[in-house]
């Protein structure tokens, strides 16, 4: 190593501590207002260590405060938002890798076809088509419901793309052993296959459950019913700050349940989220 | 057709973990019309002989469920935006007649929509420099320390979780002018700072939203980027006498050019397209109309307003955008990729 004196490394010591204190003051104001009482965070500033109301506040909202967010309780709101984030990370992952393994271990007509259709909805994205896509959903009655909350998100050429290219990688003769003993598609599937792909899944996984998480736009517009909303979409609804009504102490006990989770995720499986992100990017 | 696009079709695809539209597929994006099916698959068996499965109506069963979510989901939406794009309809789709091109005529010449129009330029390119500017710096320092590297980069990667609506909740907490505590310092510091009242401040308020979101993401590009930089070439120039911001700038920040690009393209599709959230939870759009960015202005007039024809006109406009970004990332990012 060159130039790395020190003085040099207390420099880059002393910029990283100070990127992170920015990255995550954030996330650690917010854990501090959820422990103050609702008049202290309307008394600007706020101290900047936790108060004494973290039991008090979490309870509250976590068992008690019926009747917040138009009558549903803050588990509810977990539940859905749980329930979406794992049907889309595990329906996109089944969906594509079957998608993945037609195309690139069958020969038949029309798979390249195939393949570009499914290539090209990458151009298409929610944003782009809100109203029509919305349409679709009351013409089929999937409005409020969960399988409209992640069936459009389910398909998306993302993990499709990463598996046929993993898929490309794999030998062809491991196929060809496999058919010499025997093995049939779903034998080979299953037994070859699958476990092959643990590292690829579990990388997609993290970052389809991240991104199921944090679906604003879509839960947005096919929910209706407070019953059926995803936490984010709850909080948004929580704020307001034309009137004094907002019991901040509260919104900030949900904010940090509704962020908790995700970065647990990304935290405890580091490995492959960074691995999901950057290897399959390059 | 397929001759052209025939010599990339075995490069790396990458996909990116939203479904964004861009992607480093590896392809031209004019090869995916159908009539290239038959002689494609055939030269692609051709070059890269593949064993594989006799099975001929398993195949089908196994795209069949992508395809439909595809098809219902995408196709069809996607279609009916074109056709309604070019439909005059009342609020109530009682009635409706078609205009040809007379809703994109409308939407580009509409002042509104031009604001908007610049309000995502400004907001994209300031959220990628900074959300880049940040994360490069902190990437270069961190490749620079040995001790403690995991944990910088496991503190550093908690904002990638956080929804963007809720990112842009907790700046807003902080700034908000009546009970944020870092308003309350700006002012005490003398800034007449109201993000609810002015346009520069609201959009200074979303684009710290949005770029803090974003560094996370930045920051693990970056220091990959920054480990795939050969050692020994830097060793060079530290024996020819060149400074360390020498060094930086005339062999690693080229060297790192790939990376910036292909970076600079996935913030800016984030900064048009992910930031809803932040805009919708932090400002609605406002005030005025100072942080309506073009999405933003789809969900406004499509379903807030209900002029239909013209969110549809958008709609497409937008799907040309996004193929254009798709398209630019082709040719030149894709292009750029030399190292590794």
């Amino acid at each position: 190593m060159i130039g790395s004196s020190p003085i040099r490394t207390f420099i880059a010591h002393a910029v990283l501590i100070l990127g992170i204190l920015i990255v995550a003051f954030p996330i650690y104001y917010t854990f501090v207002a959820s422990t103050h009482s609702l008049q202290t965070i309307l008394r600007p500033p706020l101290p900047l260590l936790p108060g004494d109301r973290f039991w008090e506040n979490y309870s509250t909202a976590l068992f008690g405060g019926i009747g917040r967010i138009g009558g549903v309780s803050v588990g509810t709101l977990l539940y859905n938002t749980t329930v979406v984030a794992l049907a889309i990370a595990i329906g996109k992952i089944v969906i594509s890798i079957v998608s993945a393994y037609a195309i690139v271990f069958f020969r038949f007509p029309f798979r390249m076809t195939f393949f570009w259709l499914i290539f090209i909805t990458l151009m298409l994205p929610v944003e782009v088509r809100i109203l029509p896509t919305y349409k679709v959903m009351v013409d089929l009655g999937l409005i409020d419901t969960y399988a409209g909350l992640t069936l459009p998100l389910m398909a998306s050429a993302t993990a499709t793309l990463l598996f046929r290219q993993f898929f490309m990688t794999i030998p062809g003769e491991l196929v060809e052993a496999a058919r010499v003993d025997g093995a049939g598609p779903f034998r080979f599937f299953k037994d070859i296959l699958l476990p092959l792909s643990k590292t690829n899944i579990a990388a997609l996984f993290v970052i389809q459950f991240i991104y199921g998480w944090t679906q604003y736009l879509w839960p947005l517009l096919v929910t209706n019913r407070n019953d059926m909303n995803t936490i984010v979409i709850a909080l948004r609804k929580m704020i307001s700050f034309a009137d004094a009504d907002t019991e901040w102490h509260l919104v900030m006990v949900t904010c940090m349940l509704a962020i908790i989770p995700p970065i647990l995720v990304v935290v405890l499986m580091q490995r492959w989220f960074v691995r999901g992100l950057v290897d399959t990017e390059k | 057709m397929p001759q052209s696009s025939r010599p990339s079709a075995t490069k790396k695809s990458a996909p990116h973990p939203y479904p964004l539209p861009v992607t480093n597929g590896g392809r031209g994006i004019n090869a995916g019309a159908p009539q290239a099916d038959e002689g494609h698959s055939g030269k692609e068996e051709a070059l890269s002989p593949r064993v594989t499965f006799p099975n001929k109506v398993l195949p089908y069963l196994l795209v069949a469920p992508q395809l439909a979510i595809t098809a219902v989901f995408f196709y069809w939406p996607a279609g009916q935006a074109l056709y309604q794009s070019m439909l005059r309809e009342d609020p109530f789709g009682l009635n409706s007649k078609f205009v040809w091109f007379d809703n994109f005529a409308r939407v580009l010449s509409d002042p509104n929509y031009v604001n908007s129009l610049k309000v995502t330029v400004v907001f994209s390119i300031a959220t990628a420099f900074v959300s880049m500017a940040v994360a490069l710096l902190l990437a270069v320092m961190a490749d620079k320390v040995i001790r403690g590297r995991g944990i910088y980069r496991t503190l550093m990667i908690w904002p990638y979780a956080v929804a963007p609506a809720i990112a842009g909740m907790l700046w807003l907490f902080l700034f908000n002018p009546s009970i944020g505590t870092l308003a309350y310092g700006l002012r005490w510091l003398g800034f007449d700072w109201n993000p609810l009242l002015d346009g520069t401040d609201a959009m200074v308020l979303v684009v710290t939203a949005a770029s803090w979101k974003q560094i996370s993401y930045n920051f693990l590009f970056f220091v990959a980027g920054l480990q795939a930089i050969p050692k020994t070439l830097i060793e060079a120039a530290a024996i020819d006498g060149a400074g360390e911001t020498k060094r930086f700038w005339t062999i690693v920040f080229p060297l790192l050019a790939p990376t910036t690009f292909f970076l600079l393209v996935v913030n800016t599709v984030y900064a048009f397209f992910d930031t809803f959230g932040i805009i919708h939870a932090v400002t609605g759009g406002g005030p005025g109309k100072a942080t309506e960015t073009l999405v933003y202005k789809v969900y406004n007039d499509g379903f807030v307003n209900l002029i239909l024809g013209d969110s549809a006109a958008q709609s497409v406009i937008l799907m040309v955008i996004v193929i254009g970004l798709t398209a630019f990332q082709f040719r030149f990012v894709e292009k750029k990729v030399h190292y590794g």
